[in-house]
């Protein structure tokens, strides 16, 4: 595997070269430093760890401090961990959009935008209870029966009921590469991606 | 936002169209792919709008065909756009004259704008 951190930007749509037009996802995506390599040997796994966008010295604690300053590199905001690296890495290197060429299929992952509250309509895909007419009211988005009686006198575990929805972690696979935009590190990705503009998205390949 | 401007920057194909706006009469070359064959299929009609902006603008044209109004929202960047022809300017006082679509007979003239 092998991928990046971006900043999902916004929208918009371009020409194929048969002249289709495609919705798709700019998504700012890197440079990312290396700010951390993990071996089988040092940590039973091996990984990469990539940082990306730059955050204030004072906004950061000594901690993080110290880790950013053994790559030799700025605080950064987001950091996150890349199992099993396709290509061989040091501390400090520099990734960009290089790493994809266009017509690539990559997974993005990406955090959903919160819903908030949402019944089961909505959260579940029910179909809600009953009709407009024949003298009923008040059941359209209803979740309809949650269970039996007295067997087994409980809600089973898992129930799907209202409650809050988004927000969640989403992994949407094989989006294509439409377009790379090496100059500002700019990719455009066929399709939505998850998340808010401005949320960090993780790019795999 | 500027980055999605900067990256529609990118990819516009500069293309040279005459600078058109909403009354003007315009003739669209249009290419049409009917299974391998290609050919290229005019459309003359009124300028009603320009719409979008960037790489996502697009253009209403409108036409009386036989006598039944036809209207077609062409992408302006589109690749399959072959040429845009400049046939008529128009003097019109806003720019999406959807009034048209109401009149009948010799309200729905426009005026030729005189060259001066």
């Amino acid at each position: 595997m092998s991928g990046l951190i971006g900043k999902k930007i916004g929208m918009t749509s371009i020409y194929s070269a048969d002249g289709k037009n495609v919705a798709c996802t700019v998504i700012h995506a890197g440079p990312c430093v290396v700010t951390q390599v993990k071996t089988k040997d040092s940590d039973g796994y091996s990984s990469l760890q990539l940082a990306f966008d730059e955050k204030k010295e004072k906004r950061t604690t000594s901690a993080l401090k110290g880790h950013f300053a053994k790559a030799k590199t700025t605080p950064k905001r987001k950091v996150a961990e890349f199992r099993d690296f396709a290509t061989e890495h040091n501390l400090g290197d520099v990734l960009d959009v290089s790493l994809f060429v266009e017509g690539d299929f990559v997974d993005v992952i990406g955090t959903s935008k919160g819903k908030g509250f949402q019944g089961v309509v909505k959260r579940h895909g029910f179909g809600g209870v009953g009709k407009q007419t024949h003298g009923q009211h008040d059941r359209q988005r209803a979740p309809g029966s949650i269970g039996a009686s007295s067997f087994p006198s409980r809600v089973l575990k898992g129930m799907r009921m209202a409650g809050r929805m988004g927000g969640d972690r989403v992994k949407l696979q094989n989006l294509k590469v439409v377009k790379i935009v090496p100059e500002q590190n700019l990719l455009l990705i066929s399709g939505a991606v998850p998340g808010a503009k401005g949320s960090y998205v993780l790019i795999e390949k | 936002m500027d980055l999605v401007k900067f990256a529609e920057e990118k990819l516009i194909e500069h293309k040279k169209y005459p600078d058109f706006k909403a009354g003007d009469t315009i003739t669209v070359h249009y290419r049409i792919i009917e299974g391998n064959k290609e050919r290229i299929q005019q459309f003359q009609g009124t300028v009603l709008q320009r719409k979008g902006a960037g790489l996502r603008q697009t253009f209403t044209v409108r036409k009386i065909s036989n006598g039944v109004g036809v209207e077609r929202i062409f992408p302006l960047y589109s690749p399959k756009i072959d040429k845009i022809e400049l046939d008529k300017r128009g003097v019109v006082r806003r720019a999406r004259i959807y009034y048209l679509r109401k009149t009948v007979g010799k309200k729905s003239r426009i005026e030729e704008e005189v060259e001066s």
